[in-house]
C-alpha cells in the first residue's frame, strides 16, 4: 500500500480520535475508555506495519521512507514533510508499544478519563510528529505539541503532594530549551539563503564553519534539556514522580527521547562541524549524567524516585553515544532509546501498579511483593537485568556499542585520549546493578509488611498483557539483535556521511 | 460615485448610528434584544461591503488625498469590523449597558473612527479619526455611572487620552511646519527637501510616537491600561484590548513606514528597545496579578511588545508578522473577554482563585478557554505560535538577535501564568461546582467562531498569510 499516509494516519490520528473524544458525554467513562484502548491499539498496530515494512520500502530522498509531502506554508519555504530513517522508525515503533501499553494501564483513572485520553493522544500526536518530522518547522509545531499537554496531565492526575510544583517545573523548563533551539534553528533558516525550512535540503547549506560554531550549542544543548543532559536535568525526576504512571511511562520512555533525537536530527546532522568541535567537552556533562545520575538513584529511599534517577543516567549514555559522533557510538545510542524507552516504560508501570495498592513508594515500607504479584515481579526483574546491561538482554545490544565508541576510533576534534570515559562511565553499570538488587531484594522479596498484609492482589489480566508486550520487546531485541541493529545502521551511517564519512 | 463605494462601510457605519437612535426611541419594550441585533445586523453588512467593494489593486489616494485605499486599509477595516460584531454579542447580555442604545451608537461611531484610522493618508484626517475612535470610547469605559470604578477608569483613559493626544498633534504641527504638507505620503519628501535638523525630526518623531504608543499601550505610556481594563465593562475591555489596539498598530505601521524612511535607522533601534521593555515589564507585572481582567491587561502589554518586534524588524516579513499576530491576537482575546464575560455574568466574580472548578461546571467552555490561553502563550497547533514565530523570525533575520531572545524568555514567562489560571480551571475545586454554567446561543456561537479561528489561524496558515503579506506589500 504505497499511497497510503501511513504516518500521518499514525501522526494524527489518535488527536482527531482525542478531539471527537471531547464530545462524547464524560460520564460514558467505559465507553471512553474502550475507544481510547482501541485507538492505542490500531496505532500501536500502524507502528508496527512501518516498522515491518520498513526493510522493503521504496526510498525516497536521502534514504528516507514512507515520505509524504504537501504544501502548507510555500512562501516561508514549509512543506508537511514527513518519513521515517533507520533511527525513527524504531522511535515511532516504541511510541506506539508505549501509548497501547499506557493506555492498558490508565484503566483506573476515573476522574474526567475523557479529558486524561484526549491530552494523551494529543501527546502522542506531538511526539510521532517530531519523530517523523523533515521539516524544521513541522518539528518545532510537533515538539510544542508534546510538551504541553504534560503540564495538564501532571498537574490534574499526579501525585497530589507535588504535582503543580513538578507540572510547572518541567514545562517551563522544556520550553525554554525549545524557544532557545527556535532561536538557533531561525538563525540557520536565514543563514543558508535557501528559503526553506526542510531539513534534507538544509543538510546540503554548507554553513560556515563559524556559523556552526556559534550556534550549535543552542540548538543542541536547548533539546538535551528534553533528554536530561546535567545540568539541566533536575526536573526530569520530580516530573517522572509526580507523574500518573502512564504518563511516566510515556514521559521518561518516549517523551525524552524526543530531546535526544530533536538534538540529533537539528543539531548534529545540520550542524556537523559544530558538533565535532563542541561534542569534546560535552561529553563530559553526559558522562556527569551516567554516573551522577546512577549514584543519585542509590541513595533515593522512594521507588519511584529510583527510577527517575536511572533515567538519567540512562539518557546520558545515549547522548554520549551520540558524542562520539562515530559508527558504533551512534548504533548504541540508537538502540539505546529504544531499550530505554521500553524498559523505563514497564519500570512505571510495576511502581505504578505496586503504588495503587500499597499506597507508598517507600521502599523500607514495601516487601514480599512477589507473593502476591508474580507477573509484575518478573517483569520488573528483566527490566532491571536490561537497566544493568546483562548479555540476552536489550541493555547490553544497545549499552556496549556506546562503550565500544567511547574507547574507540575518534571523530573528534581534539584527538587526545578518552579511554578513560568509557572506564568512568562503564562503572555506573555496576551502581545500576546495586540500586536494582536492592530494590528487588526490599520490594519484591522477604515478607510482607503487617500495614499491608490484606491490602494487595494480583494485578488483572489486562495489565499482565501490558507487562508482558513491554518485556518481550526488551527480551527479543536481546536475543535477535538483528531485527533492530541493521535498521539503526542505515541510519546512523547517513548521519556519518554528513559528518564527513568514517 | 466610485470614491462612494470606497468608503462604503463607513457610510453604512453611519447611517446605523443614525438609525439606533431612531429605532431606541421607538422601542417599548427595555428589554428587547432588538437594538443588539440590528447593531450586529448593521455591522455584518458593513463586514460584507469592504469584501464586495473595496479591491485596491496597488494603493490610491481617494476623496482628495485624505484618505487612501489599499490592503491595509482594507484588511484592518476587516479586524476592527470583526472587533465590533463580537463586542456587540458580548454585550447584549450584559449588565447596564446591554439594553441601553446609546452604548451600541458610541460603539458604532468608535468603530467607523478606527476605520478612518486605518485609511488616513493625511494628517489632519488621521487626528480626527484618532479622535472619534477614541471619544467614544472614554464615555464606554465610564457607562456604569452607579459603579466607581467604571467611573475611575472612564476618567482616566480621557485624561491618559487628551494628553498624549495633545503632544502628538503638536508632534503633526512640528511636522506640517517641516515639511509643508499635511499629507502623509508626501511628508518624506517634504522632509528631504526642507533640511530638517534631524534633533528635530527625532523629536517630532517621539512627539508622535507618544500618541500612537498609548494606543496600543506601550511602556512608558501603559499605565491607563491596567485599571482601564479592569474598571470597564468587560465587553468593552475585549473591545479595547483587540479592536482598539488593532487601530494602534494600523496607525504606527502605515506613518512609520511611509513618512521616516530616512530617520528608520533611529526610530527602529527606539522601537527595538521599547519592544523589549514592553514585553518585559508587561509579562513581570502579569504575574503578579490576582485578578483575570488585569492579567489580561498586562497580558495585551506584553503582547503589544511582540507586535512592536516585527515593526522594530523594519522588514516586509516583520510587517507579514505584524498583521498576521494582530489577527491572532484580535480573535483569541476577543474570545479570551468573552468567557470573563460569560464567567461574570453567573458567578459575579472577576477574580482568578473564583474560576476554580470550571471544567467541571462547563468542560467545553473550559476547553475553549485551555486553546485560547494557550495561543496567548504561544503553543502550536493555534495562531499564537505562528504569529510568534514570524515576529521572532523577522528580528533574527534583521540581526537583532538579542531582542528574538528576549522575546522567547518572555513567552516562557507568559506561558507561566497562562497556566496558572489553567490550572485553578481544571484542578482547583470549589463549594457548588458541580452547577452547570449556562451560555447564551449568541455567546457560544462567538467563542466558537474565534476559537476554531484560533485554531485555523494556527494549522490552515495560508490564507492569513496571504492577507498579511498583501498588507506588508502595500507598504513597501
Amino acid at each position: 500500500m504505497p499511497d497510503f499516509p501511513i504516518l500521518s494516519v499514525i501522526v494524527l490520528g489518535p488527536s482527531v480520535v482525542g478531539m471527537l473524544m471531547m464530545l462524547i458525554p464524560g460520564d460514558r467513562k467505559k465507553l471512553i475508555y474502550k475507544i481510547a484502548l482501541a485507538t492505542a491499539f490500531v496505532t500501536f498496530l500502524l507502528s508496527l506495519v512501518v516498522y515491518a515494512l520498513f526493510e522493503g520500502a521504496p526510498a525516497g530522498e536521502a534514504g528516507y521512507k514512507f515520505v509524504e509531502q504537501y504544501s502548507w506554508l510555500p512562501q516561508l519555504g514549509i512543506s508537511y514533510h514527513v518519513g521515517v530513517d533507520g533511527i525513527s522508525a524504531p522511535l515511532v515503533l516504541l511510541t506506539g508499544i508505549v501509548i497501547f501499553t499506557g493506555v492498558i494501564i490508565s484503566q483506573r483513572i476515573d476522574d474526567r478519563p475523557r479529558e486524561f485520553f484526549a491530552f494523551l493522544f494529543i501527546l502522542a500526536t506531538g511526539v510521532f510528529g517530531v519523530f517523523v518530522a523533515l521539516d524544521m518547522f513541522v518539528l518545532f509545531f510537533f515538539y510544542e505539541i508534546a510538551v504541553f499537554p504534560m503540564y495538564l496531565l501532571i498537574a490534574i492526575w499526579g501525585w497530589k503532594q507535588t504535582r503543580e510544583y513538578a507540572a510547572m517545573k518541567l514545562t517551563l523548563y522544556l520550553v525554554i530549551g525549545s524557544v532557545v533551539s527556535l532561536v538557533g534553528a531561525l538563525a540557520m533558516y536565514f543563514q543558508s539563503g535557501l528559503g526553506t525550512f526542510d531539513m534534507i535540503r538544509l543538510e546540503g547549506a554548507n554553513f560556515p564553519v563559524e556559523f556552526q560554531i556559534m550556534w550549535f550549542p543552542w540548538v543542541f544543548i536547548g533539546f538535551a534539556i528534553l533528554g536530561g543532559i546535567f545540568p539541566f536535568h533536575n526536573w526530569s525526576p520530580d516530573g517522572h514522580v509526580a507523574a500518573p504512571t502512564a504518563v511516566s511511562m510515556f514521559h521518561a520512555g518516549v517523551l525524552m527521547k524526543l530531546g535526544a533525537f530533536a538534538a540529533l536530527r537539528v543539531g548534529i546532522m545540520l550542524m556537523p562541524e559544530g558538533a565535532r568541535h563542541h561534542m569534546s567537552w560535552m561529553i563530559f556533562l553526559t558522562l556527569v549524567n551516567v554516573v551522577y545520575g546512577a549514584y543519585i538513584a542509590m541513595v533515593q529511599t522512594d521507588f519511584k524516585y529510583v527510577i527517575g534517577f536511572s533515567s538519567v543516567s540512562h539518557m546520558g549514555l545515549v547522548v554520549m553515544g551520540f558524542a562520539t559522533l562515530n559508527h558504533d557510538g551512534m548504533v548504541g545510542a540508537g538502540v539505546q532509546m529504544v531499550s530505554h524507552g521500553v524498559m523505563t516504560a514497564l519500570f512505571f508501570a510495576v511502581v505504578g501498579m505496586v503504588y495503587d495498592q500499597a499506597h507508598t513508594r517507600e521502599i523500607s515500607k514495601l516487601g514480599g511483593i512477589s507473593k502476591i504479584m508474580p507477573i509484575p515481579t518478573i517483569a520488573f526483574i528483566i527490566g532491571g537485568l536490561v537497566s544493568m546491561g546483562m548479555p540476552g538482554f536489550s541493555g547490553f545490544i544497545a549499552e556496549f556499542p556506546i562503550f565500544m565508541g567511547v574507547w574507540g576510533d575518534k571523530n573528534w576534534a581534539i584527538q587526545e585520549n578518552y579511554q578513560w570515559i568509557a572506564i568512568v562511565a562503564a562503572i555506573s553499570i555496576v551502581i545500576t546493578a546495586a540500586y536494582i538488587i536492592r530494590i528487588i531484594r526490599s520490594v519484591f522479596f522477604g515478607d510482607v509488611p503487617e500495614e499491608l498484609e490484606g491490602h494487595l492482589h494480583d494485578v488483572t489480566i489486562s495489565e499482565k498483557v501490558a507487562l508482558g508486550t513491554l518485556s518481550l520487546v526488551l527480551v527479543v531485541i536481546g536475543i535477535f539483535p538483528s531485527v533492530m541493529v541493521p535498521m539503526v545502521e542505515t541510519g546512523v551511517q547517513r548521519v556519518l556521511e554528513l559528518l564527513g564519512g568514517i | 460615485m466610485a470614491e462612494y463605494l470606497l468608503i462604503m462601510p463607513e457610510i453604512i457605519l453611519a447611517v446605523l448610528a443614525a438609525l439606533i437612535v431612531i429605532v431606541d426611541l421607538r422601542v417599548k419594550k427595555k428589554d428587547s434584544d432588538v437594538i443588539a441585533w440590528l447593531t450586529f445586523i448593521g455591522i455584518a453588512l458593513a463586514f460584507a461591503a469592504t469584501l464586495v467593494y473595496i479591491h485596491p489593486m496597488g494603493g490610491k489616494q481617494i476623496w482628495g488625498g485624505m484618505l487612501r485605499s489599499d490592503d491595509l486599509s482594507k484588511i484592518f477595516r476587516l479586524v476592527f469590523l470583526f472587533g465590533a460584531g463580537a463586542t456587540v454579542l458580548f454585550a447584549k447580555g450584559y449588565e447596564v449597558i446591554g439594553r441601553r442604545g446609546e452604548f451600541y451608537i458610541l460603539l458604532v461611531l468608535s468603530t467607523l473612527g478606527m476605520n478612518l484610522m486605518g485609511a488616513s493618508a493625511d494628517l489632519i484626517m488621521l487626528f480626527v479619526a484618532i479622535e472619534t475612535a477614541s471619544l467614544p470610547l472614554y464615555i464606554m469605559a465610564g457607562f456604569m455611572t452607579d459603579n466607581e470604578r467604571s467611573i475611575e477608569a472612564g476618567f482616566k483613559y480621557l485624561l491618559f487620552g487628551a494628553m498624549t493626544s495633545t503632544l502628538m498633534l503638536y508632534g503633526f504641527s512640528l511636522l506640517y511646519g517641516f515639511a509643508g504638507t499635511t499629507d502623509i505620503y508626501q511628508l518624506a519628501q517634504g522632509i528631504a527637501a526642507g533640511n530638517v535638523p534631524a534633533v528635530a525630526l527625532v523629536g517630532s518623531i517621539v512627539l508622535v510616537l507618544i500618541g500612537f504608543g498609548f494606543k496600543i499601550s506601550m511602556v512608558p505610556f501603559h499605565f491607563w491600561a491596567p485599571d482601564v481594563y479592569e474598571g470597564a465593562p468587560t465587553p468593552v475591555t475585549g473591545f479595547l484590548s483587540t479592536a482598539s489596539k488593532a487601530a494602534g498598530f494600523a496607525v504606527v505601521t502605515r506613518v512609520l513606514f511611509t513618512a521616516f524612511p530616512q530617520a528608520a535607522d533611529v526610530w527602529m533601534n527606539y522601537v527595538a528597545v521599547l519592544s523589549a521593555v514592553t514585553m518585559t515589564l508587561g509579562n513581570l507585572v502579569a504575574l503578579r496579578q490576582t485578578n483575570i481582567k488585569r492579567m489580561l491587561a498586562y497580558s495585551s502589554i506584553a503582547h503589544a511588545g511582540y507586535i512592536l518586534m516585527g515593526i522594530a524588524a523594519g522588514s516586509q516579513l516583520g510587517i507579514t508578522g505584524v498583521v498576521y499576530y494582530v489577527a491572532v491576537y484580535l480573535l483569541t482575546n476577543l474570545a479570551a473577554f468573552g468567557i470573563v464575560v460569560v464567567y461574570y455574568n453567573q458567578v459575579g466574580s472577576d477574580e482568578i482563585k473564583d474560576y476554580a472548578g470550571m471544567s467541571r461546571r462547563s468542560p467545553g467552555l473550559a476547553f475553549a478557554m485551555l486553546l485560547l490561553f494557550l495561543s496567548l502563550g504561544g503553543i502550536p497547533p493555534l495562531g499564537g505560535f505562528i504569529g510568534k514565530v514570524l515576529v521572532f523570525a523577522a528580528a533574527v533575520k534583521a540581526g537583532l538577535v538579542w531582542l528574538a531572545v528576549i522575546g522567547v524568555l518572555n513567552a516562557v514567562v507568559g506561558l507561566y501564568y497562562y497556566l496558572i489560571v489553567l490550572k485553578v480551571v481544571y484542578l482547583h475545586r470549589q463549594e457548588g461546582d458541580e452547577a452547570p454554567l449556562a451560555i447564551s446561543r449568541a455567546h457560544s456561537w462567538v467563542l466558537a467562531v474565534c476559537t476554531l479561528g484560533v485554531f485555523l489561524t494556527g494549522t490552515v496558515l495560508l490564507p492569513v498569510f496571504r492577507m498579511s503579506t498583501d498588507v506588508a506589500l502595500s507598504l513597501f
